[in-house]
């Protein structure tokens, strides 16, 4: 009856799992992705085709968007409409950061990198380290951009998070045009390492291009980090769903009265699950921004792009970051897979946009919660439950209900 | 001091416009709580309803200068297609759906705002060109103030936009229909066990808030001549400061999106004039953010707190 605090403290501490376990259980995912990655790289890329690697490698910087964009729009239950907009100051603080600090370390924006990233054309492979010296530059330059997407997201979401759901949606799509706006202004890149040497670093920091987009940017982006970062981003998704912090988030979902009554503090968790969205959206912009073939400009932080993002979400299940990853997989492949493809005289890929709209309104008529609502792909009750219903359709004795 | 009268013109010109545009988006929050994401995609539908119509006008009178009626002709004929799209999109999308959760709804308006706009990019339909409106209005200077022209073109739109809002507020307010749309924005189930037809009711609000949107198309495709392709992100920004108009004014509150409309085209408009040109959007969006955080409700709607 009188537990004591020492007691609690004693008996919590008999059921905590040991030192070693958690630590297994923390790491052991990390080293999984990593050694995943690392084979994607190494092994699979060099069987792959030129179109298949990008391919694979878009499929990855859309799951990071569409996951992270589940932090709020799935699990918070806000709808952010301005995506994009962090996706792209991602892009370009990270872009500017390996830009301009090529520049100023090796006097030109030609990469550094190494066997597991974007390396120069003329080099041999079998010289070149695992990592380059690059890549440092590289990493760095995606924190930047995740901590500028970051705080970026704090700005808007204090504010703006005090509104509620249609609201909110307005103001972030206002948001992501005015990073637009905003990048639209800025001035155009400096050239040569002479020049930049010349320019205060603020200065450096807003001349990314304006109108004519920025380019130039040296092109690390492989597929190792961004599989790398999806996997971690899936990781920290999903364990954030599963925390007091996920469970918070869950249940402003539900109601957001009912939760605030029940003493969570609504505006702290909607702005922390506004700041954690953006970071890695601002990751993934960095992972963009430093794409073979991508022109990184204004556009990117277009609503058009916010929708994409969108779509992905709400088809794959509000609130399930397994699903939210298979439909960002699907997205990105549609398109490939209509090109050329013909019904009669009817050219589908031109419907592409077409059949998504579709999809979403057919969706919220017939199963409003998305594909996998907030369950997991990994999820025994998922597959029990679409074996118990299969069972019923073919005229078997019922299922579990 | 010319520029003062000049940018003053201009502001009420597009003002008169965005007010046109808002009045849909406020009718349909009023009454069914959620964003018409898909209004933006009705105007634009009425701006090449109204450049297809006044074409075969054109080409079936094969008139020299267009004569009088023609406008009021095509702007008719947009408005009544684009009433039928309304109800269409109503009965389709929104219907099945009404009742559902907030971010549902949100998220068919989407779908449905994105359909249209990219039906409209199909060759067999608008194309991914823009293209020009034949002349509808024998445009004459009517007037010259100082070094400002007022012209025909400008008093046309005006007039109309004062008409249809004239029009919308007696629609609202004297007659048994609009009783029922106030009723029904009041509440939807206390409306629906007085015999308000709700259905009904709110059919009629999508249409006359798409006929409206179909003239704000018309107007806009008469003031700028060239239309962009349906997909154009210009539509949804201009979508976006009609409902910022809406939210500015009032939502829900019909005279408080005229005058939100009025407002966002000066701000506009005199800050393209005295600020810098190319910011016009984020002031836009610096009001909405500012209103919605000063005062929540609009400069005429009062703050609805939630209840449980």
């Amino acid at each position: 009856m009188n537990t004591s605090a020492a007691q609690l403290r004693e008996r919590s501490r008999a059921l905590a799992p040991g030192v070693g376990l958690s630590l297994a259980r923390g790491v052991a995912p990390l080293v999984a992705c990593l050694v995943l990655a690392v084979a994607l790289q190494i092994a699979v890329r060099p069987l792959m085709g030129d179109y298949a690697a990008k391919l694979v490698l878009d499929i990855g910087v859309a799951v990071i968007l569409a996951v992270s964009l589940t932090i709020v729009n799935g699990f918070t239950g806000q709808f952010s409409m301005g995506h994009a907009g962090f996706l792209a100051v991602g892009g370009y603080a990270s872009g500017a950061v390996t830009y301009y600090g090529s520049l100023k370390v090796w006097g030109s924006a030609a990469t550094h990198g190494g066997l597991l990233s974007g390396r120069p054309m003329s080099v041999d492979p079998s010289t070149l380290p695992l990592i380059g010296s690059g890549d440092l530059l590289f990493v760095g330059a995606l924190l930047v951009g995740g901590l500028t997407a970051a705080a970026l997201g704090l700005i808007v979401g204090l504010p703006s998070l005090r509104l509620r759901g249609d609201y909110l949606a307005i103001v972030t799509l206002g948001f992501g045009e005015i990073v637009r706006v905003c990048i639209q202004q800025t001035g155009p890149v400096i050239r040569t390492a002479a020049e930049a040497a010349q320019v205060p670093a603020w200065k450096l920091a807003t001349s990314v291009g304006g109108a004519l987009g920025f380019t130039g940017i040296p092109k690390y982006t492989s597929l190792f980090w961004v599989w790398l970062i999806a996997g971690i981003t899936i990781m920290v998704a999903y364990r954030l769903k599963r925390s007091t912090y996920g469970r918070a988030f869950l249940s402003i979902r539900e109601d957001e009265i009912a939760s605030e009554a029940m003493g969570v503090n609504t505006t702290r968790y909607k702005v922390w699950a506004f700041v954690i969205s953006a970071f890695f959206a601002g990751i993934a912009g960095g992972l963009f921004a430093h794409t073979l073939g991508v022109g990184l400009s204004a556009e990117a932080a277009g609503f058009l792009k916010s929708f994409d993002i969108i779509i992905m979400v709400v088809l794959g299940g509000l609130g399930s970051v397994s699903g939210a990853a298979l439909a960002a997989m699907v997205v990105t492949l549609l398109p490939e897979w209509l090109r050329g493809k013909h019904v009669g005289p009817v050219d589908l890929s031109q419907y592409r946009l077409v059949i998504y709209a579709l999809a979403l309104i057919l969706m919220m008529i017939f199963r409003p919660k998305g594909l996998l609502g907030v369950a997991e792909l990994w999820d025994r009750s998922l597959w029990t439950s679409l074996a118990a219903r299969l069972k019923r359709l073919a005229g078997g004795k019922g299922g579990s209900r | 001091m010319d520029q003062l009268l000049q940018t003053l013109k201009d502001g009420i010109a597009i003002g008169s416009l965005y007010a046109l545009i808002a009045l849909g988006y406020t009718m349909v929050y009023g009454i069914l709580k959620f964003i018409n994401f898909a209004h933006s995609d009705v105007v634009v539908l009425g701006a090449w309803l109204s450049l297809l119509f006044a074409r075969k006008l054109e080409a079936v009178t094969g008139w020299g200068a267009p004569p009088w009626w023609a406008g009021a002709l095509v702007l008719i004929l947009a408005m009544a297609a684009c009433a039928l799209a309304g109800f269409c999109i109503e009965r389709l999308a929104y219907k099945p759906i009404r009742g559902a959760p907030r971010l549902n709804v949100l998220i068919t308006a989407i779908g449905v705002s994105l359909f249209l706009q990219n039906m409209g990019q199909q060759e067999w339909m608008f194309g991914t060109r823009p293209a020009n409106i034949p002349a509808l209005v024998n445009d004459a200077t009517l007037f010259t103030v100082g070094r400002v022209n007022f012209t025909l073109l400008d008093a046309a739109g005006v007039g109309t936009a004062l008409a249809l809002m004239v029009g919308l507020e007696w629609l609202v307010f004297h007659t048994k229909i609009g009783r029922g749309m106030r009723a029904v924005s009041h509440s939807t189930a206390t409306a629906s066990l007085m015999g308000v037809p709700v259905n009904r009711v709110i059919s009629t609000t999508f249409v006359i808030g798409s006929a409206l949107a179909a003239a704000g198309g018309f107007l806009w495709a008469l003031k700028y001549s060239q239309i962009k392709q349906t997909a154009d992100t210009s539509w949804t920004l201009l979508g976006l400061k009609a409902f910022v108009a809406a939210v500015v004014g009032g939502i829900g509150n019909v005279r408080g999106a005229m005058l939100g409309g009025l407002a966002i085209g000066m701000l506009e408009m005199f800050g393209a004039a005295y600020l810098w040109s190319s910011m016009t959007d984020v002031y836009v969006f610096g009001l909405l953010i500012a209103v919605l955080l000063l005062r929540p409700g609009g400069i005429l709607g009062k703050a609805v707190v939630e209840k449980v």
